[in-house]
Order: structure tokens, then sequence, then C-alpha cells
């Protein structure tokens, strides 16, 4: 295992050097090898055979740089931001005042305006979850178990595709879509039938919109696990169609169908744009968050804010963990 | 073969997977209660003979009977055919128990007596204490005599087996082989065995249909097919066969054609008399030892390469060297015409 892992960094090390296992050398009987030179050892290759004997050396100087950057980008920011939240905004100067107080978490927490926000959010991101799973599964099936090969690249690349247009052209599109004059309304109307507008509903088609892709991929993902093979036996045993999904298709699903409600439940959580754009006069947590960065200029309030959709994100992944969902991401 | 009625009867069964045909007009009738093998070589066809008479896929043309009844278009579900796949396809997420009782639950059988049903068909396969098991905690054999379980606890009319044994080792083998074939004495019921073991079809079967290009090139008992295998294919393909072609046959046998002689029938020495005893001088080029035999590969002056296999019992007393010259002898009654000339102009194996 040793050998085999280290073969393509040695190769690598010493590229003018035939990528010759160093045991050749020492190999029993000593007979000489005619023809083939030794490789000459060079300092790269030396490197290579010292990586290739410690292990942990080797594994040291792959995780150093990402955990680094893991450490300091992510950790480190996290932090900050929960510190900050302990801190307060001297309301004449506008300077962060470094006293601890709680003052900005009972005020999230007690505040009416901040409790509304906080069950709408969960109520948006709850809906979009629902619609996109509701979505997701037959597409995901159907690529899965149904489409020829062909069929299914051609869909995984059409799934992908809207993830490689910028979110704010996507958000646009559906304000435009949505519009009273859109192209929803145009047709619609002639089924007595009207574009919702602007606001929560508009949100809500939006971000399912946004997130299915990625509701999709991890469902799909899970179902191409499932041997065809326990397809046909329940087939087999007499299971019709209905009854083969639930006893067999679903419970089997079921951790990467989790793994993609995170994305949404997540993804919803946390947007502020989309709501900013399609959503009229309703706000959600991330656009308290944004206001009182930017126009109130109360840095300390809104790390208060952003700790809401955080603490609800670690509640749903305890409330996931015990399904093994989190194994499949 | 009491029952006038065939357990399943093909008529003009075909499968074309695009430009692939893979079964090409089969006819077959199998009787109630027989132990038939479908026996060929990978892409022969035998394993989508099996997935039409299960219903997993649907024939381009021809017609599926299952005691009398037409089946073509009917779904699996809709079958009193049940199948043991070659992986098993046990439910990963349910227990050994619930597995086995799968059939019965989606039929709506109530909780108490499927249960109880499933628990005598783990019985019948010994497993009664690895009910609460998930198959993964199940080593290979027992995941196997689960799916048996599973396929039989419906009670089918017949029970199809996709390669069973293959993934099992030798010795499982040999002993799931004497399993299965008890258990379908005990069953009564009809098994249709897909394998491409030669020795494993010859074992358990009442009669083997040898495929080869989606069609069947011979169908018979097992010593019918051992013994007078009707083509070059077969011949080859079902134990190990000398063949003559036929200048090798017109020089040792003094008649055109292609003939096979099995290994076991020649003998090494210096020479036998007898009215129809044919002798060949050769060379040995290998002496393989077997334990319970020794094979002796000799190069005949004739011009053909064939294997002789010996008893190593007390009666043995040569012992022929690389390089030693020999007289291989046999009865004519051995020997096996396997047809005309155009099969005489391939190669010989």
């Amino acid at each position: 295992m040793t050998m085999n892992a280290t073969a393509p960094a040695s190769a690598r090390g010493a590229a003018s050097d035939p990528p010759e296992p160093d045991r050749a050398d020492t190999a029993p009987g000593g007979a000489p090898r005619r023809g083939i030179p030794r490789p000459k050892a060079t300092p790269a290759r030396r490197a290579s055979v010292f990586l290739s004997s410690h292990p942990r050396v080797r594994l040291g100087f792959l995780l150093a740089a990402p955990l680094f950057w893991l450490g300091l980008v992510y950790v480190v920011a996290l932090a900050a931001l929960l510190v900050t939240a302990f801190w307060t905004v001297d309301s004449f100067t506008g300077e962060i005042t470094t006293e601890w107080t709680l003052d900005n978490i009972i005020t999230v927490l007690t505040g009416s305006l901040y409790q509304t926000v906080t069950f709408r959010t969960i109520g948006v991101a709850l809906l979009v979850t629902i619609i996109d799973v509701a979505l997701a599964l037959p597409i995901a099936f159907y690529m899965a178990k149904v489409a020829s090969p062909r069929a299914r690249r051609i869909l995984v690349i059409a799934v992908l595709m809207p993830l490689w247009a910028s979110y704010l052209v996507k958000a646009y599109a559906w304000r435009s879509v949505l519009s009273q004059d859109g192209i929803l309304e145009w047709v619609l109307a002639p089924f007595g039938l009207h574009t919702p507008g602007y606001g929560l509903p508009a949100t809500v088609i939006t971000l399912s919109y946004l997130w299915l892709p990625y509701v999709i991929l991890p469902i799909f993902a899970g179902l191409e696990r499932v041997p065809d093979s326990l397809l046909e036996a329940s087939a087999d045993l007499g299971g019709k169609t209905w009854p083969t999904i639930r006893h067999v298709v679903l419970p089997m699903a079921l951790p990467a169908i989790i793994a993609g409600t995170i994305f949404s439940f997540s993804l919803s959580l946390g947007d502020y744009i989309t709501v900013n754009i399609v959503g009229g006069a309703s706000q959600m947590l991330g656009n308290l968050v944004y206001t009182n960065v930017g126009a109130a200029n109360n840095l300390p309030l809104a790390a208060a804010i952003a700790l809401i959709p955080i603490a609800i994100i670690f509640g749903y992944l305890a409330l996931v963990r015990r399904t093994g969902a989190l194994d499949n991401l | 073969m009491t029952d006038p009625q065939p357990a399943i009867r093909l008529t003009g069964l075909t499968k074309e997977f695009g430009a692939v045909t893979a079964v090409d007009h089969v006819d077959l009738e199998i009787a109630a209660g027989e132990f038939f093998s479908m026996l060929g070589p990978s892409g022969s066809g035998k394993t989508t003979v099996l997935r039409l008479i299960a219903g997993f896929e649907q024939p381009t043309g021809g017609t599926i009977e299952l005691f009398g009844d037409d089946v073509t278009k009917r779904a699996p579900f809709d079958r009193d055919v049940n199948t043991v796949f070659q992986d098993y396809a046990l439910f990963p997420h349910m227990s050994v128990l619930e597995n086995v009782a799968y059939g019965l639950r989606v039929r709506g059988i109530g909780r108490k007596e499927r249960i109880e049903r499933a628990r005598r068909a783990l019985a019948s396969v010994r497993l009664e204490q690895m009910g609460d098991r998930k198959p993964s905690q199940l080593s290979g054999g027992q995941r196997q005599r689960v799916a048996l379980a599973r396929a039989t606890v419906v009670q089918p009319k017949v029970l199809l087996l996709d390669e069973p044994l293959g993934a099992l080792d030798l010795k499982l083998r040999e002993q799931m082989q004497v399993e299965l074939k008890e258990i379908q004495r005990e069953l009564g019921i009809t098994f249709i065995f897909v394998t491409h073991d030669q020795e494993e079809a010859l074992t358990l079967s009442d009669r083997v249909a040898v495929f080869n290009n989606g069609r069947i090139e011979q169908l018979g008992t097992p010593a019918e097919l051992y013994e007078r295998p009707s083509s070059r294919f077969v011949a080859d393909f079902v134990g190990t066969s000398n063949l003559f072609d036929d200048a090798v046959s017109r020089e040792l046998l003094g008649r055109g054609g292609v003939h096979s002689v099995r290994p076991e029938k020649m003998s090494v020495g210096s020479g036998e008399t007898g009215a129809d005893v044919r002798n060949a001088p050769g060379t040995v080029v290998e002496t393989i030892y077997l334990g319970s035999g020794i094979r002796l590969v000799v190069d005949l002056d004739a011009g053909v390469r064939v294997s002789v296999l010996e008893q190593n019992d007390r009666n043995r007393v040569h012992d022929d060297e690389r390089g030693d010259r020999v007289v291989v002898s046999w009865h004519d009654d051995d020997v096996v015409a396997l047809g005309g000339a155009d099969v005489a102009s391939a190669p010989a194996a």
C-alpha cells in the first residue's frame, strides 16, 4: 500500500528517472540487472524515498496548506463573528466598544420583529425544501434508474448548467418572469389566474428554482448507488411500483434526500439577495443582518442576528445526524 | 413428467438489444419438477432467457408460457416465478427476517402470519438464529441461503437461479450444490439454473441446455451431453475433449469428419490389442500430477496434441516423462462423430 501510494510522487519528484520502485535496488538475490541503468540518487529522489517511508510527514505536507486556510479563514472568521455579538456599539460615535454584554442576544431573542422574521425565514426554508425534494425525487429517479446512459449524461449537464450562470442573473430573470406584465402573467391570464407578484410566494418560487440542482444531485448520486437488482428483486417478489418505492427506494435514498435538504434548507436560511429582488416588502434574517451591517452600522447586532440561522442549522444537523445522512455528503 | 403441461414453454423466443441478438428463436419445454440448467459461456444468452422468463426484459418476439398460461406480457410481480439473483439482491436496510418476509408483506399478508412463515423458511435453510441480523453481517453462503428462503417463501411455481453459486469459494459451492438439490427435492418445484460452470450443471441437473450465440446448441441429460456431444462446441465446452479434424480423423480413424475422444477414455502404454482398439504413437510433452489422476499431454505423430487422463490407481505402471515415446490407445466406441466437413474446416482447438 505504501509503495503504491508513493509511486506517483517518486515519479513526479524525479521526472527524468524511470519510476522504478526502490526495492528493486535491494532485491533478494541481488542478481545484476542488465540493460536498465539504476536510477540516479538525485535530491528529489532522496526526498521521495524519505517521504515514502514516513507517512506522517507526508500527511503533514499534504494537509498543511488546506488546514491553514480552513483554520484562519473559516474558523477564525466564525469565531470573530461570535465574539462580535457580545460587543456593543457606542450610539454616539458609532464606534464598536469591546465591552462584554448580552444585550444584543437578548434583543434578538425577545424582539417581536426578530421573532417574526425568524419564523418567516424558517417557514420559507422549509417550504423551499419540501418543494425541492418533491421536484427532485422523480427527476433524480429518472436520471438514475430509467434514462439511458446517454440521456443520463445530458440530464446531469442540464441540471448542472444553471449553476454556471450567475445567481443574480437567475434572480433577476425570475423578477422579470413574475412581474405584473411578465411571462407568467401572460401564460396564466387565459386561465383566469395571475402571477403572485413580488412577495413571499415569489421568494419561495425563486429559491426553489435556485437550489433545485443542489437537491437533485445528491439524490441522484444516492439512487444511482441502489443496485438495479434490488428493484428487480422487489418486483420479482410481487412488489408493484408503489410498494417498491415505499419499502425499497425511499428507505435506501433517505440519507441522500436528507443530504439534499441540508443544502436547500441552509441556503434558504441565509439568503437575502433573492428576497431583495423578488420579495417585495418582506424581509428574512439575511436582510436584517445586511441592514445592520450596512445602513444601521451595528455590527454586533448583525452578528447576533446571524447567530440565529447558525443555531437553527446546528439543530437541524444534529437532528439529521442520527439518520446517517452526513456520511453521504 | 406426469403433468402434461410443461412448467415453462418458450416458443420462438427472441431478444434483440439494438443490433445484437442475445436470444435467437429459442424453443424450449421444461417439465414440472425438473432441475433444469442453462449452460453456456458469458454472452451466450442464457441469463437473458432467465430474465425474459422472470419478466425483467420484454422479448422482441416469441412467447413464454407458464403452465399453459401466456405470461409474455405480464409484469414480474404478476408471474408465479421467483429469482435468486447472482448478487443475491438482499435489501440492505432490512433485517434478514424482513427480507424473507418481503414477498409476503407486499402481498398484504398479516404481520403475524408473514413472520411465522418467514421464520419457517429461514429454518429450512438453517438460518433461524440469524433473523435479526442485517444482510451485511452474514457470510456469502448465508446470504445465498437467505436469498433462497426469500424466493421460496412465496411458493413460486418455478424458481430461477442466476449463477447463485458464482460468488462462493469452491468448498462452499460444493456444499451448496448438495443443499440446492435437497431443497429442490423437498419443494418439488421446477428449478431453472443458469451457470457457466459445466461441472455444476452436470452435477445438479436432470437436463441441461447448452447455449451458444443465443441458441440452444444441445439439449439433453448430463450423460447425453458428456458422452454424445452433438457439436464441436458442446464437446469442447462440456468437459475436455480431444478433437480430431478431418485430416487427422482420416489418418487415425480411417474416416472423414470431426471426431472427439474424452481424455479419460484414452490410455498411454505400449499399445493394446483388440478388434476395436486404435493405437497411435506419439511423444509425451507434459505430465501433470492431479492427485487422483495424472494428465499426460501427448503429441501424436498424426499431428494432433491430445490430453490423456490416467487414474492414479495401483494398476498404473508407467512413469512417462517429457520426451518419452508412447502409444496412446482408445476404443472405437468412445469416438464421437461431430458432423461433417463444414465443421472440419475450422482450425483444430
